[in-house]
């Protein structure tokens, strides 16, 4: 366990019960969880190595509730940690000894659709698959879709600005969101944009989207739906070498082919893939590529001939253009169950970084050095459209310091991103997990900058508070 | 004016150190453009970015750009084009509607946030602004964002910097996702709309699946002279596909023509540009952002109290509205029926004193109106940078 939480607050410990009973004037007796084994569903999150039980876990269901607690929290002196559904992956909704947890999954309706202006006002405790769910009759959808979107709601969606295979095209979370309702710590509820595009002054919408359950608790949101493409289908592209499947990615890119989705799986990650989904892969090339286009039939046909065409030139061992339903399940079945996948062969820590995708050849020959000279085997899926690698660093937990070696390992592929021009993060955050690493993408000054602005939100610093920031070299709050 | 040009980031940043040590308020610019727009303030010197120029960075198979603030924007916007690429938000040229000359600048098109008729399907600049570097009122050099697309390391200030109008710090550098350029470019264009109808068939096109990327509305006194448009954009065997969807689709609405080639260019042009409103000098321009069906209620409330002209852009979700430059310019019937329907006002073009005695901007709730306070001083606590430009106190 490297990752240090700061020491529990022993005046607040001793204040639980106090604390527990004034938040029972708050919220319904089933709205609050104190009993050990029911707080221990909360313990940790999709970062499940670190785990902490939280003081209490409150359900609230509505933003007048939301508000009262955290007022009362604040004049308290109670840590706040919000939760969406607990999948992040770098710890962000990890709770800490002296917090209360303030979980927003109650909240989970859908308030209003609006077809012709393209917009659904929701709760932010709802899944995101259970936005596209409420307007799929319509034949609309909501663009980002995070692997987890079974799972995680809108407001974990918001904190962490997630993405999924398919923002190539229509971007990440804080492209999508139009508005939320969210409580700051001291009760007060602001509305940040609205069912229109672009806000007067500041674009603190946008500074919300991506901060980690820093600044407010989110309770509603206005987010942008679209109307969904007629069809689409992916082609299957595999390469011998890196390089070749590197330079078709540019070539694809510069003939103004903008995919809607651009995946790439190497040698380790195919064989894993297909040994558990079938997918018909070829297990002969080091590199293969998922590439995927939308619209008619007939857009399609004529976009998918392009690409081959594209793809001539770096000499694909394996082309094949699906040609029914069937087949792109088959396609999209192996690469959707890589985390899954892997599971069974091995226990993995799933990396999240992303690099300039030039440096592609070069970054996946290191990461393969990293992991190698720590004794691990390493398996990579990642969008290759815009950079952002997931490289899976195996390991057994059953021996002793293996799973030391996987994070140091990552550490290491992480601080590469950065040293080629990329970050830390693409999409999972920087929560706990990430957090010591900071400095090495942005100076005590550039760092500085951003806690004074979190300052303005949270002057106690009592909302997740020890989440993105470096314990050290914090400025005193 | 005394103008202060720095040669670089660093000389930048010793200036604004300098100036916040004596309290000294900078008025932040680009090409030494003289302010126009935004709420006037009366600053002796000018800090301008007119020597920080050139392209620092341009992969065009990562669709990323980096340029020095001064960069003129033409320059950025030529040197994607011989790679047939663009910026994807098409930021709009005040100078038209302004009557101003000058070089626009690259930095100022973050600091303003600027976005034309592709705003629906690709964002403002604020959605393809993915790095910044600049210099906060303490006189500290910040980055922010980087040059990859996809980033979620620590808070996200390069949105708090994109329309902040140089209030919270003096950009340097910033780095912006492109896209290509598209082969071939085809507008619909159905005639004899009012306004209500105008936007049903605006929306029904951005409903469907066929990628609109631009759709607009421009009335006429004599309803036949009213004319409706949309764009589609790509690969031509598409374009052709998707026209003729959209026509089966729209003909409800009666018959469309197609228009394409430099015609359209410049239709779309005087549409980002609010050029249509140039010649009409002595008018005031608004700019009110609304949701699209909204947008016809709202201009008829308006249409009701003073006398207008008016058209929509992003399929009425953009309002551009001219009124006369006399009494509140209108500002009571506007920001009354903005608050009623939802939405924002700007007020773009008016005499220095009319922008001095009205609020330009959309007046927030109050609790907004801290947090933006709070940023404004935890960026540039001695409030030198552009003081009073957006809000006063801000
Ligand atoms: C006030 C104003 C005056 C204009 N006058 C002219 C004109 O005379 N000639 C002309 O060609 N176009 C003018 N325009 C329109 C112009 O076409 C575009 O709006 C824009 O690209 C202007 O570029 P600029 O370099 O002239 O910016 P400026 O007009 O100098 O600045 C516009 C805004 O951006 C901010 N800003 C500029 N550079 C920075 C920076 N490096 N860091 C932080 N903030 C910055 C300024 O503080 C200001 O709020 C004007 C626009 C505005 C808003
Ligand atoms: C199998 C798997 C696949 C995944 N795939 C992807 C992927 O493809 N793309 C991707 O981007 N992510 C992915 N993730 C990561 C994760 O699902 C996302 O980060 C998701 O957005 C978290 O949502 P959640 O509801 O579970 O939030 P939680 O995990 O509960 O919380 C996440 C963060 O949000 C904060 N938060 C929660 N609710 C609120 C609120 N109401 N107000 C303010 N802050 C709040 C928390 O404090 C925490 O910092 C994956 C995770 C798993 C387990």
């Amino acid at each position: 366990m490297s990752i240090a939480f700061p020491t529990p607050d022993e005046a607040v410990l001793s204040r639980r019960n106090e604390i527990l009973a004034g938040l029972g004037r708050l919220v319904a007796p089933e709205a609050l969880i104190v009993t050990e084994d029911e707080r221990r569903a909360f313990e940790t999150d999709g970062l499940t190595a670190y785990r902490h039980m939280p003081l209490a876990v409150v359900l609230p269901s509505s933003t007048q509730e939301v508000s009262a607690i955290l007022r009362f929290c604040r004049e308290n002196g109670v840590k706040v940690v919000p939760r969406g559904a607990g999948t992040s992956l770098s710890g962000g909704a990890i709770p800490q000894a002296d917090a209360i947890v303030l979980g927003v999954a109650k909240m989970n309706r859908v308030l209003d659709v609006d077809f012709e202006n393209r917009v659904a006002h929701v709760q932010a405790g709802i899944t995101n698959l259970a936005i596209s769910q409420a307007v799929a009759h319509e034949g609309f959808f909501y663009a980002p879709d995070p692997s987890s979107q079974l799972a995680c709601t809108i407001a974990g969606n918001i904190a962490m600005n997630s993405g999924g295979a398919h923002c190539l095209k229509y971007g990440v979370t804080t492209n999508n969101l139009l508005g939320v309702t969210m409580v700051l710590l001291d009760g007060t509820v602001v509305e940040l944009g609205g069912a229109h595009l672009d806000s007067a002054g500041y674009d603190l919408l946008g500074l919300v989207c991506g901060s980690e359950g820093q600044l407010g608790i989110v309770t509603e949101a206005s987010v942008r739906i679209l109307r969904a493409a007629e069809g689409a289908r992916p082609a299957l592209l595999g390469f011998e070498r890196v390089e070749d499947a590197g330079a078709c990615v540019a070539a694809i890119i510069a003939a103004g082919i903008i995919p809607v989705a651009l995946e790439y799986m190497d040698r380790p990650a195919i064989q894993i893939c297909d040994a558990f989904a079938h997918a018909g892969y070829p297990l002969d090339v080091d590199a293969m590529l998922i590439v995927e286009v939308e619209g008619s039939d007939q857009e399609i046909d004529d976009m998918l001939r392009r690409i081959v065409a594209i793809a001539e030139p770096f000499r694909p061992k394996t082309v094949k253009v699906s040609q029914s339903e069937a087949e792109s399940a088959a396609i999209w079945k192996g690469r959707k169950s890589a985390f899954g996948a892997t599971g069974r062969v091995a226990d993995y820590i799933c990396m999240d970084g992303t690099i300039p995708t030039g440096q592609l050849p070069k970054v996946l020959r290191r990461i393969d050095e990293i992991a190698k000279s720590y004794g691990l085997g390493v398996a990579n899926v990642f969008h290759a459209g815009d950079g952002n690698l997931h490289p899976l660093v195996m390991f057994d937990s059953s021996k002793p310091g293996e799973m030391e070696k996987a994070e140091a390992a990552g550490e290491d592929i992480l601080k590469l991103c950065v040293e080629v021009g990329g970050c830390l993060t693409g999409e999972h955050g920087v929560g706990i997990e990430k957090r010591d690493l900071m400095p090495y993408q942005f100076n005590a000054v550039d760092l500085e900058q951003q806690m004074r602005v979190r300052g303005v939100f949270d002057p106690g610093w009592l909302l997740n508070p020890a989440k993105v920031f470096p314990l050290e070299g914090r400025f005193a709050a | 004016m005394n103008t202060l040009i720095p040669r670089d980031e660093q000389d930048a940043a010793s200036i604004v150190a300098d100036a916040a040590a004596r309290r000294m308020p900078l008025n932040l610019c680009g090409n030494g453009t003289k302010a126009a727009m935004g709420r006037p303030n009366q600053i002796e010197a000018s800090l301008t970015s007119a020597a920080l120029t050139g392209i620092t960075l341009y992969e065009p198979a990562e669709m990323v750009i980096s340029a020095r603030s001064g960069t003129p924007l033409a320059e950025v916007v030529e040197t994607l084009a011989e790679k047939g690429q663009q910026l994807p938000f098409e930021p709009m040229d005040y100078r038209l509607l302004l009557g101003s000359r000058g070089e626009p600048t690259i930095g100022a098109v973050a600091a303003m946030n600027l976005s034309g008729p592709r705003r629906i399907m690709e964002g403002a600049a604020r959605d393809s602004l993915i790095g910044v570097r600049f210099v906060n009122g303490r006189g500290e050099v910040i980055k922010s964002g980087g040059r990859v697309m996809k980033n979620v390391t620590g808070l996200d200030l390069v949105k708090l910097m994109a329309g902040s109008w140089g209030t919270l710090g003096f950009l340097t550098e910033v780095t912006f996702k492109v896209l290509p350029k598209p082969e071939r470019m085809s507008t619909l264009l159905i005639r004899g709309l009012d306004d209500e109808s105008a936007v049903a068939a605006l929306s029904a096109a951005l409903g469907s699946p066929f990628d609109v990327t631009a759709a607009a509305h421009l009335p006429a006194p004599d309803r036949q002279g009213a004319r409706t448009l949309i764009r589609l954009e790509g690969f031509s065997v598409s374009v052709d596909y998707r026209l003729g969807e959209l026509r089966r689709l729209l003909k409800r609405f009666g018959g469309a023509d197609i228009l394409e080639g430099r015609g359209a260019e410049a239709v779309w042009q005087a549409l980002r540009d609010a050029s249509i409103f140039q010649d009409r000098g002595e008018r005031a321009v608004w700019r009110i952002s609304t949701a699209p069906t909204k947008g016809p209620t709202l201009v008829a409330r308006v249409a009701e109290t003073i006398e207008a002209q008016w058209f929509y852009d992003w399929g009425g979700g953009l309002v551009w509205l001219a009124t006369p430059a006399e009494g509140d310019l209108g500002a009571a019937a506007i920001r009354a029926a903005t608050s009623a329907l939802g939405g924002h006002a700007t007020l773009v073009r008016a005499p220095d004193a009319d922008r001095s005695r009205l609020d330009v901007f959309e007046p927030q709730a109050e609790a907004v109106m801290a947090l933006s306070r709070g940023i404004k001083a935890s960026l540039d606590p001695a409030g030198i940078l552009n003081p009073g430009r957006m809000y006063a106190g801000i």
